[in-house]
């Protein structure tokens, strides 16, 4: 299967990707950058100085992983669903169909790409944090894994998102819909723990709580639910958006005639 | 000898139930220019489609270089280049990253010297940095062009390469084929242009409604459908055609010094002799003779319109 792959299709997928990002360099951080420092002030500032200490975390650091996942959460499935969806709005997804890469070669790339770029800003992100708030990272492998991990899947959710999608309208109304509301829903600004029992019940079904409580606790070694069950849930999850793009490209749904 | 591209049984059905190609089979030689003709919608499209692996046949199959489309789907496609009808391209990117990159999807490695090759062949080499959204139409068509041939394709699809291109740009891309072909690919266009075919193609398909209706030679297409007229030309001009003359299909132009008479290049007799005969009985004297081969176009007429008084049979 390895043999089979067609890399410099990947490379060229990637690279092709990676220089959209790099040509324009400045809009690609600069709104995350400033969304966050937007966030620390409202919330780290205003609200925090209320707040001091979530289980023994200053309030200020411990909405840092939320807000991290927070912009992988959006970069990733943003990125990753223009990056497919802008080929067939263009039409030139036809070079993909006609030339020889297949699913694996055209996910590998843009994929990879979204995750990249995901990873990078929310890397941006946590640089921009040390100059607001003390953050200690108690497990930095598992810090990085769950990142890794967190932009694979949410890349492959909004790769998915871009194949479906037959307008921008379309684009823009999952992550705005649905992403958007799971984040803050999902304790990326509180911890479960400080919800009455019924809602936190409710809020465990939230797929995202998991995600942003394993991050949390790759830094504080703080978490809603055991880090194993985290990992888990973003492994299934991972799993299933592989199987259908699997199918979406075997069966050239919205993808051939 | 096995062709390069082996098309057996084709067909294609839409899901409500739109037969858009059916059982076409043909063979193509290496090195042949092929031109696919065909009223709007006819299958010509379609049929270059699921070669190149956009649509998905219902039925037959296609081998290219031996390869079958859909188990070698790999190794076939390395061997074939599109040129799609409509133009994509990424607006923002260069023309030689647009190059770079398609070169890359077909698994190559980087070849620049090879790029500005086809670049430079295609008169693209002065634009190499500007963007898509930059060029003119005729030059985005070109882009396409040199997408196709990045990585050295043994066959070229052309889908209506000219159409919606002036004269000038037409006779350009005409050149470009011309080049290709001493460079040794095969190549398939699909056109409406009929000039098109008869100026480039060494074999004619015609393809109505989703059948193969014939591919031969052109010279042997034209040969075999192509009626003749001959023109003559008087001396004086005449009121009428004599009375004598008449029941043969002769043609008076108005200013009565040409006579035109449309005869079968197939028939044993021609009648030429025996018209020249009895103009001369009349004591009409003849200034010149010239005879015309009927174009492409009428050949093209009267197949679909045969194949239109079938289906009425």
């Amino acid at each position: 299967m390895m043999a089979d792959i067609n890399w410099p299709g990947v490379w060229a997928i990637f690279h092709h990707e990676m220089m959209r990002f790099f040509r324009t360099i400045w809009q690609s951080l600069a709104s995350p950058v400033v969304s966050t420092v937007l966030y620390f002030v409202v919330f780290g500032a205003a609200i925090g100085g209320r707040i001091q200490s979530v289980e023994g975390v200053p309030y200020g650091a411990f909405i840092v992983p939320g807000l991290m996942m927070l912009t992988v959460l959006q970069q990733s499935v943003s990125n990753a669903s223009f990056g497919i969806y802008f080929p067939k709005f263009s039409g030139t997804i036809y070079e993909y169909l006609v030339s020889p890469v297949g699913w694996v070669e055209v996910t590998m790339g843009f994929v990879g790409a979204a995750a990249a770029k995901a990873i990078l800003i929310a890397l941006i992100i946590l640089l921009t944090s040390f100059g607001f708030v003390g953050v200690h990272i108690l497990h930095p492998f598992w810090m990085l894994a769950f990142l890794f991990l967190t932009a694979l899947g949410f890349s492959l959710l909004g790769f998915i998102l871009g194949l479906w999608a037959k307008s921008f309208e379309q684009l823009q109304i999952v992550p705005m819909m649905v992403i958007t509301p799971l984040v803050f829903l999902g304790g990326a600004f509180y911890s479960a723990s400080m919800l009455p029992p019924f809602w936190e019940a409710v809020a465990k079904l939230n797929p995202v709580l998991y995600l942003i409580s394993g991050f949390r606790w790759s830094f504080f070694g703080l978490a809603d639910v055991p880090v194993g069950v985290s990992l888990v849930a973003v492994a299934i999850f991972i799993g299933i958006c592989f199987a259908i793009i699997r199918w979406i490209f075997m069966t050239g749904w919205r993808l051939r005639e | 000898m096995t062709g390069i591209i082996e098309i057996d049984n084709l067909s294609k059905e839409y899901g409500g139930g739109t037969k858009a190609l059916t059982d076409v089979s043909m063979s193509i030689e290496e090195g042949e220019i092929i031109a696919l003709l065909g009223p709007n919608g006819a299958g010509k499209t379609t049929l270059i489609s699921i070669i190149c692996g956009l649509v998905v046949p219902t039925g037959g199959s296609v081998r290219v270089g031996g390869y079958d489309i859909g188990k070698d789907w790999r190794a076939a496609r390395k061997l074939i280049g599109l040129v799609p009808q409509e133009i994509a391209l990424e607006p923002f990117e260069s023309v030689l990253n647009c190059v770079r990159f398609t070169r890359g999807l077909y698994g190559e490695g980087p070849d620049d010297a090879y790029i500005e090759e086809v670049l430079r062949s295609l008169a693209l080499w002065e634009k190499r940095d500007a963007a898509t959204k930059e060029l003119s139409g005729g030059m985005k068509r070109r882009v396409l062009i040199a997408k196709a041939l990045a990585h050295r394709p043994k066959v070229l699809f052309l889908d209506e390469p000219t159409a919606g291109v002036d004269v000038a740009l037409r006779r350009e891309m005409w050149q470009v084929v011309e080049g290709l072909r001493r460079e040794g690919v095969t190549i398939i266009l699909t056109t409406h242009y009929l000039e098109e075919a008869e100026e480039m193609a060494d074999r004619i398909g015609v393809i109505n409604k989703g059948q193969l209706l014939l591919i031969k030679p052109k010279d042997e297409l034209m040969g075999e459908f192509g009626g003749k007229t001959l023109r003559i030309e008087l001396d004086e001009p005449l009121h009428a055609i004599p009375s004598e003359l008449a029941g043969r299909g002769l043609v008076l132009a108005p200013d009565g010094l040409e006579i035109s008479y449309d005869y079968d290049t197939r028939a044993e007799r021609t009648g030429i002799a025996r018209l020249l005969g009895d103009l001369a009985a009349q004591g009409i004297t003849v200034r010149d003779v010239s005879t015309r081969q009927s174009s492409l176009e009428e050949v093209f007429i009267s197949l679909v319109q045969e194949d239109k008084a079938e289906d009425a049979a």
